[in-house]
């Protein structure tokens, strides 16, 4: 296995070793980029003159041998939505287009200290609404299983970026499912953590009250490192928890024997394709080897999920966006007369049509006369969704489910369909209304040879133990090592 | 027909933190434009508020102040609107459960003490300001964003006013409260206190309230009154002519001294109300409350009414003492020394009240400290110097800032209290003034006074003067 298909957890001890240097590694890296670039459209911008200077810089200090961060030398990739000070940070949205943040968000600073080489930033729906990237304000993103599939969204820049070892490993932010959905497409693994277990500060909010930034990596061992990085309280965000941060890399290996797993019958209703539906018993069947144990269990108003979800996630929207304005940073409209005028063009000019949407709707849902038949109505509804859950882990420790009812579709496929691009994440966005945590791994593939993913959901600040259960069916599988079909040299031109 | 006004009051007052609401950012006004803002006030992609916990702490001690209900639960809300000055287009705010509700304000109008009920004490954050530039045809506008994300406090009355009397005197009342928590520095011209008038007229005797109009851009208490003046005009001339009365909100023009319709009720903004979700809701335990309530010092309407019961002080100089919190805590200092209300009262309102404006300063910086009050009051009181001679001691304590005791002695102005001497001057000025002394014995009683003049100017004014009016009566009366 070459150098660029390696874990971030293998060559971390290699660069550390010295038996490698970062800058080889991020030129190569760089070298790979120029090839796949063109057909898997990952990265909205790449930095390779700081990720190389970094890289030297990191390889000196090495050589001192001075002490060095957890992800010392090793290339990370950035959602777009994530603030860098150094990168534009454009949420794929013409709005934002070559806006540069004046500051660093919580989690970048956080990669900055543990000295990651941050390569670029990665490919999303416009402002992480979309579930396939296509709503990109500036290119589509392809899976690279098949380039004619999405890679999932909204993190399908991340997840395409991972899967075809272009970044060792990448953030994501995931509001409804946008880092376990584009996770399970691609074939890698995707954490989703805790609400407040990670600061906001610096991802350019979506839904305020479901967002969380999470680590998209090659197995579960990176996503625990990742994690040790990114966890942790943070006072900008007044919803980050003061919880302890555990070690997440301690005892990954423990046993799950005697787990009780909780299988919800609302997920494996109409819709689930029955491939996905196939796999995903074969990988229960892999857990029922290793000795746990299988419980039926029901989340009674899983089926509100999805429109609880778009009620508050786009109020919430509606009034985050509000600020693209024209007034003090990024795009204004240039044929605009008067202040009401300068408004609308600039965000008519700068706003895709799915984000349009979703402001229509969420500002529908809080005007006067509404909010309590949608917005209030909604939030207690979720609050019933959360109770589902809580009752569940009173019998259970974890909760499995395919990830998506669907692997990767054809690019196009569900574009002009977003109710049919909403149901993408039905199975994930109860996790982001209950505040739960979320992992989802690679278990399998469908007949036409495209990833699927199993989602483990678990209780509050739960993590380590999701990463466990999820490396108890990593150790015992090999569908993480599985690679795309991305042959370089019959890629070139294609 | 015979009307009667309906006024309800919306008050904004800017909160004296050193820092602002939500980010660390300095308040302090005047600053060159743009100069105290980051990322968090600026609305940047991203970022997320931080509460300020002494700003909600103040607002807290208001809302106790002004007797309210506070919520155990409360939490903050979105409110939004699209303005250029409001960098995220929508003010964080309170609307579902403000954080004091149902509470009121005793005044005092014309010498009735009147209940004036307070709807709700909210916090929300300040806008920036904008500036249109002066040139003629300039096709642009500039925002200055220092004072975006500045505390404000937001004081909800009910419409319990009924003339411009009371909602002066409700103005008043409410800025010495703020004044006297040491919340706000009031200061109507930089603009951290502004007032909003809601008005509506009904029929005298009738109960039910005529549509409201509100009334904004009121920058001074004057223009609050003027405004109100004029709109109460304003109403009754239309229901005079059978017209109803539009809701809507007006905006007062201070130089012409009318008011011009903003935009009606129809028009109003709908403002998407909904709780945010990037703070968490606070929960006010009874601790909390009582740590708040112990902060809060006598408030200026109640002192005004112990200083006049107690110190049998009249209504004027009461209300003189309690105007602001340092002068009635000056004068409560000197009277932990000595027991003379009436004497430090004057002494405070006449003469050292005058010197601080003059010299525009707090009464505390003066040079004289109340130790040296009340030890010159002290000197009067026994007899020492004479209240002319306190006089000249208080300009020198004033000029040098010494102990009035060190100045009578290094100036020799003891009263003079010796019979004899006394007697022997009083000699000296009949014999000089024959002509005074018979006027007086024919009832020219005023005669009487100029030999007094006499013999105090001949003794420096160190003269005890009832001694000198009695021991002269005795002399030529007798």
């Amino acid at each position: 296995m070459s150098l660029l298909q390696s874990t971030a957890y293998q060559i971390k001890n290699k660069i550390i070793s010295r038996e490698i240097k970062s800058v080889d590694l991020v030129s190569s890296l760089f070298t790979r980029i120029k090839h796949v670039e063109n057909n898997i459209q990952a990265f909205i911008v790449t930095d390779e003159k700081k990720a190389i200077h970094d890289a030297i810089e990191i390889d000196k200090r090495i050589e001192r041998g001075e002490e060095v961060g957890l992800l010392a030398g090793i290339p990370v990739a950035v959602k777009d939505n994530i603030c860098t000070k150094s990168l534009p940070t454009t949420c794929a949205s013409k709005i934002l287009q070559n806006f540069i943040p004046p500051y660093d968000a919580f989690i970048v600073r956080r990669l900055k200290e543990e000295d990651a080489i941050i390569i670029g930033k990665t490919n999303l729906d416009e402002f992480a609404m979309g579930s396939s990237t296509e709503n990109s304000g500036f290119k589509i993103t392809r899976n690279p299983w098949n380039l004619e599939c999405v890679p999932g969204g909204s993190s399908g820049g991340s997840a395409s970026a991972v899967a075809a070892d272009v970044a060792y490993m990448a953030l994501g932010s995931d509001t409804g499912g946008s880092i376990r959905q584009p996770a399970a497409l691609c074939g890698i693994v995707g954490v989703k953590p805790t609400y407040g277990r990670v600061s906001r500060y610096g991802l350019v909010a979506f839904g305020s009250s479901l967002d969380q930034i999470g680590p998209l990596t090659k197995d579960v061992r990176d996503a625990a490192l990742l994690m040790q990085v990114i966890a942790g309280y943070d006072s900008c965000d007044s919803t980050s928890v003061k919880v302890p941060v555990p070690d997440y890399m301690e005892g990954i290996e423990s046993d799950v024997k005697g787990l009780r797993i909780g299988i919800p019958k609302e997920y494996f209703a109409t819709g689930l394709k029955s491939d996905v539906h196939t796999v995903i018993k074969d990988a229960l069947k892999v857990y029922k080897r290793l000795g746990v144990e299988i419980i039926d269990i029901s989340l009674p108003h899983t089926e509100y999920a999805v429109a609880v979800y778009y009620i508050v996630a786009n109020a919430e929207a509606s009034s985050n966006l509000a600020r693209y304005d024209g007034v003090r940073y990024g795009y204004r409209s240039n044929n605009a007369q008067g202040v009401i005028d300068m408004y609308s063009k600039t965000r008519a000019e700068g706003f895709g049509n799915e984000v349009k949407r979703r402001i229509m709707l969420g500002n529908y849902a809080l005007s006067s006369g509404y909010y309590d038949a949608y917005y209030l109505k909604a939030s207690r509804v979720r609050t019933l969704i959360k109770n589902d859950f809580d009752a569940a882990f009173e019998k259970v420790d974890c909760i499995m489910s395919p990830t998506s009812p669907v692997p990767a579709f054809k690019i196009g496929e569900r574009a002009n369909n977003p109710l049919e691009m909403y149901l993408s994440d039905i199975y994930t966005i109860p996790a982001n209304l209950a505040g739960i945590p979320g992992i989802s791994i690679p278990c399998g593939f469908s007949k036409e040879h495209l990833p699927i993913g199993l989602q483990i959901l678990a209780k509050h600040f739960e993590e380590k133990k999701l990463l466990q259960i999820a490396y108890a069916f990593e150790r015992e599988t090999d569908f993480h090592l599985k690679k795309p079909p991305l042959n370089v040299s019959s890629l070139q031109g294609a | 027909m015979e009307y009667e006004v309906v006024v309800g009051l919306e008050t904004h007052a800017e909160l004296s933190t050193i820092t602002k609401l939500f980010c660390g950012c300095s308040t302090k006004f005047g600053a060159e434009p743009n100069s105290q803002v980051c990322p968090v006030c600026l609305g940047m992609p991203g970022v997320l508020p931080v509460m300020n916990k002494k700003a909600f702490e103040s607002a807290m001690k208001v809302a106790l102040a002004l007797n309210c209900t506070i919520n155990k639960f409360t939490n903050f809300d979105r409110k939004s609107y699209y303005y250029p000055d409001l960098p995220k287009n929508y003010q964080i705010s309170q609307n579902y459960y403000n954080l004091g509700v149902d509470g009121y304000m005793n005044i005092d109008v014309n010498g009735t003490i009147k209940k004036v009920r307070i709807h709700n004490v909210h916090l929300e954050e300040e806008a920036g300001k904008l500036i249109h530039p002066e040139e003629v045809g300039a096709n642009y506008s500039l925002v200055d964003f220092n004072r975006a994300g500045v505390p404000l406090l937001e004081i909800v009355s009910q419409p319990d006013m009924r003339s411009t009397d009371e909602v002066e005197s409700y103005m008043q009342t409410l800025r010495k409260i703020l004044l006297y928590t040491e919340v706000s520095d009031c200061k109507m011209q930089e603009g951290s206190l502004r007032f909003e008038a809601s008005i509506s007229l009904r029929e005298k005797g009738t109960e039910k309230l005529g549509n409201r109009v509100e009334i904004k851009n009121l920058n001074s208490m004057k223009s609050v009154i003027k405004g109100m003046e004029y709109e109460a005009k304003r109403q009754a001339e239309l229901l005079d002519r059978g017209e109803t009365i539009a809701r809507e909100t007006r905006l007062w023009d201070e130089v012409n001294e009318r008011s011009e319709r903003m935009r009606s009720k129809e028009e109003a903004q709908d403002y998407r109300y909904f709780p945010e979700p990037d703070l968490l809701p606070v929960l006010i335990d009874e601790k909390w409350m009582s740590e708040i309530k112990s902060t809060i010092p006598e408030l200026p309407f109640d002192r005004r009414q112990r200083f006049m019961e107690v110190f049998k002080l009249s209504d004027y100089d009461a209300s003189c003492l309690t105007e602001e919190k340092v002068l009635a805590d000056f004068f409560e200092y000197c009277l932990s020394i000595s027991d003379r209300p009436k004497a430090f009262c004057n002494w405070i309102i006449n003469d050292l009240l005058r010197e601080a404006k003059d010299r525009k300063l707090d009464i505390y910086n003066l040079p004289i400290k109340p130790k040296q009050l009340a030890a010159l009051v002290e000197t009067i009181e026994r007899g020492i110097i004479s209240s002319t001679i306190a006089k000249e001691v208080f300009s020198e304590m004033i000029l040098t800032g010494k102990d009035p005791q060190k100045i009578i002695e290094e100036k020799k102005l003891v009263q003079i209290n010796d019979e004899g001497f006394i007697e022997s001057v009083i000699d000296k000025m009949i014999a000089s003034n024959p002509n005074v002394v018979e006027d007086y014995k024919k009832g020219k009683k005023n005669a009487l006074a100029f030999l007094i003049g006499q013999v105090m100017k001949e003794t420096k004014g160190k003269a005890n003067p009832k001694l000198v009016n009695e021991l002269l009566v005795k002399k030529v009366g007798g």
